[in-house]
């Protein structure tokens, strides 16, 4: 059966600019960056060459970009190294908001054992961080604000710059160094990941969004930014990440980041168009719908819709069986058995958070795809509405939504 | 000794570590082609008791609805339907099939079906999805209460 893959948000695949990029450091240049012989010169050279690059796609300098194993990795790094930078004074505080990726609120959570104190900044219905929170939650002590650039379930872009200017008058009017580090995983593809015009102090990337290796990101760290190792060994990366480089890795994150950026504007365009095609039909053709995120400031390849007296788990597995994978956030697929904690913040009522639905476009996603996802989807939703127990009723639906 | 490496096998299947996610062929089989499912809207008096157990904040909600020979007092009939997930979906349908097979169990032989038979039956499920099967137990016994208040047996009423 022919397949289309809409979780482009979880994994992406390998594309063959990158992937041929990586071949020659298998088996040709397979030295260690740090030996001083040739082997080893050729290697290192082509190392520092990625990070050239990658500088210059983000404004940085090359000293600002510390090379990671991924996401978990650059988020852990950035916010557990600049609070174990900390550790001599007592206390201190995280601001992160509630809609972080795990990889962030569980960093943020095993800190607070550690005596950190910690606030969540709530989101508004469409996902968006209450700026005026933030404002006030600002403290001398604070260390670090960790937000997401765009969100991985629900797609929604933050206000990165203005929050950033907040951080920015507070450190001026306070004489205090609060940084800024966001999460912008989800971003590489789509958005200009330039670091001044963004006003951050830390930015993690990782290349498995952005149809790079997996196993592979980097932190950005601005300079004077001081960040603690997780873990200690030799000197690569300025001892903040020691270990052996993952020179293939490396380079293949270097190539799939720059053709990235070189198509981002052009492959966003033509996302939001299949994109808004989707969300539309979807709303038109099934009743008890609803659009999860915000419309316009949304990731160019993210859908998230609710449906109405489904579960999210029974669909997902129905669509799969159809050729069709995607993903939810529904409590069924959590360890937890609780709807995902982005559902739950942007204040969805119950009667619509078991049944959210991701669909994620990736570079090969087609009108022709989406048309015949929406048929899937059409005659799923109506299998699972004979079999469940909650009746569609107009009334309820349209009560719930007003929640 | 052979009791023990039986119950080993048990636990293989239930899958006590909640590393497994896949679900069984069974599974599959009842969540793609669930048995009794009550399609129609019933009506009036059509069946003798019915049952509903669950929330839509838990997010799993099962009704049953059962057609009950007085004398014998064995289920002819269990039909249902099921707001949940996929493993929801097929324990309650291979509870309906275990209710009715074979002529029927009687309602005292039914209430001794235990959520692990269920598993058991649906060739076990991820430790995490366990919850669902009990719920289609407890819908039973609330629609089982509902036949003994129709049939004025309130003193057989289980709490």
């Amino acid at each position: 059966m022919r397949r289309i893959y809409l979780d482009n948000a979880a994994a992406t695949y390998l594309e063959d600019h990158a992937e041929k990029s990586m071949t020659p450091f298998f088996k040709s240049f397979f030295g260690n960056a740090s030996s001083i012989y040739e082997e080893g010169r050729i290697v290192r050279t082509a190392i520092e060459n990625t990070r050239k690059k990658i500088a210059k796609i983000i404004n940085a300098l090359p000293e600002e970009i510390i090379f990671t194993s991924g996401g978990t990795e650059g988020n852990n790094l950035a916010i557990g190294g600049a609070v174990g930078n900390h550790f001599k004074k007592a206390g201190g505080h995280i601001i992160a908001s509630k809609i972080e990726h795990p990889s962030v609120l569980n960093v943020v959570k095993e800190l607070e054992k550690k005596g950190v104190q910690t606030t969540y900044l709530n989101v508004d219905r469409l996902g968006v961080v209450n700026l005026e929170e933030l404002k006030n939650s600002l403290r001398k002590d604070t260390i670090l604000v960790s937000i997401i650039f765009a969100n991985h379930e629900i797609g929604t872009i933050q206000p990165i710059a203005e929050i950033s200017k907040i951080i920015r008058e507070f450190n001026e009017k306070n004489q205090t160094n609060v940084l800024f580090h966001i999460d912008a995983c989800q971003a590489g593809n789509y958005l200009d990941l330039d670091v001044k015009k963004l006003g951050v102090d830390l930015m993690t990337i990782n290349g498995s969004k952005l149809y790079g290796p997996k196993g592979t990101g980097f932190l950005f760290a601005r300079k004077g930014v001081k960040i603690s190792p997780l873990f200690f060994g030799g000197e690569q990366e300025k001892k903040i990440r020691p270990g052996t480089e993952n020179v293939a890795g490396i380079i293949g994150l270097g190539a799939a980041l720059e053709l990235a950026q070189k198509i981002r504007q052009k492959e966003s365009k033509r996302l939001i168009a299949l994109r808004d095609y989707f969300i539309k039909e979807v709303l038109k053709r099934i009743p008890g719908t609803v659009l999860n995120g915000h419309s316009d400031m949304r990731l160019p390849n993210n859908i998230n819709i609710s449906i109405y007296g489904i579960e999210g788990e029974a669909a997902v597995l129905y669509l799969d069986s159809q050729g069709i994978a995607c993903a939810t956030g529904s409590a069924c697929t959590s360890a937890r058995l609780e709807p995902s904690h982005v559902i739950t913040a942007i204040g969805l009522p119950y009667e619509f958070s078991h049944g959210s639905l991701r669909f994620t476009l990736g570079r090969k996603t087609t009108k022709k795809d989406l048309n015949y996802v929406l048929e899937k989807l059409e005659e799923t939703v109506k299998i699972l509405r004979e079999i469940s127990a909650v009746k569609l009723e107009k009334s309820k639906y349209e009560k719930a939504i007003k929640k | 000794m052979k009791k023990q490496s039986k119950n080993k096998k048990h636990f293989d299947l239930i899958n006590r570590e909640g590393t497994g996610w896949f679900y069984s062929d069974i599974v599959k089989d009842h969540f793609f082609h669930p048995r009794n499912l009550l399609l129609k809207d019933p009506r009036r008096g059509e069946f003798d008791a019915v049952g509903i157990e669950g929330s839509m904040a838990c997010g799993d909600i099962m009704k049953m609805w059962l057609k009950i020979e007085p004398k014998t007092e064995r289920i002819k009939d269990a039909k249902w339907r099921t707001f949940g997930c996929a493993s929801a979906i097929a324990a309650t349908s291979m509870y309906s099939v275990m209710l009715t097979e074979n002529g029927g169990l009687t309602i005292k032989q039914a209430l001794k079906i235990k959520p692990q038979d269920v598993i058991k039956r649906l060739g076990g499920l991820p430790s995490r999805k366990i919850h669902c099967s009990v719920l289609a137990d407890l819908a039973f016994k609330k629609a089982i209460n509902d036949y003994f208040r129709k049939t004025k047996q309130s003193d057989k009423i289980i709490k």
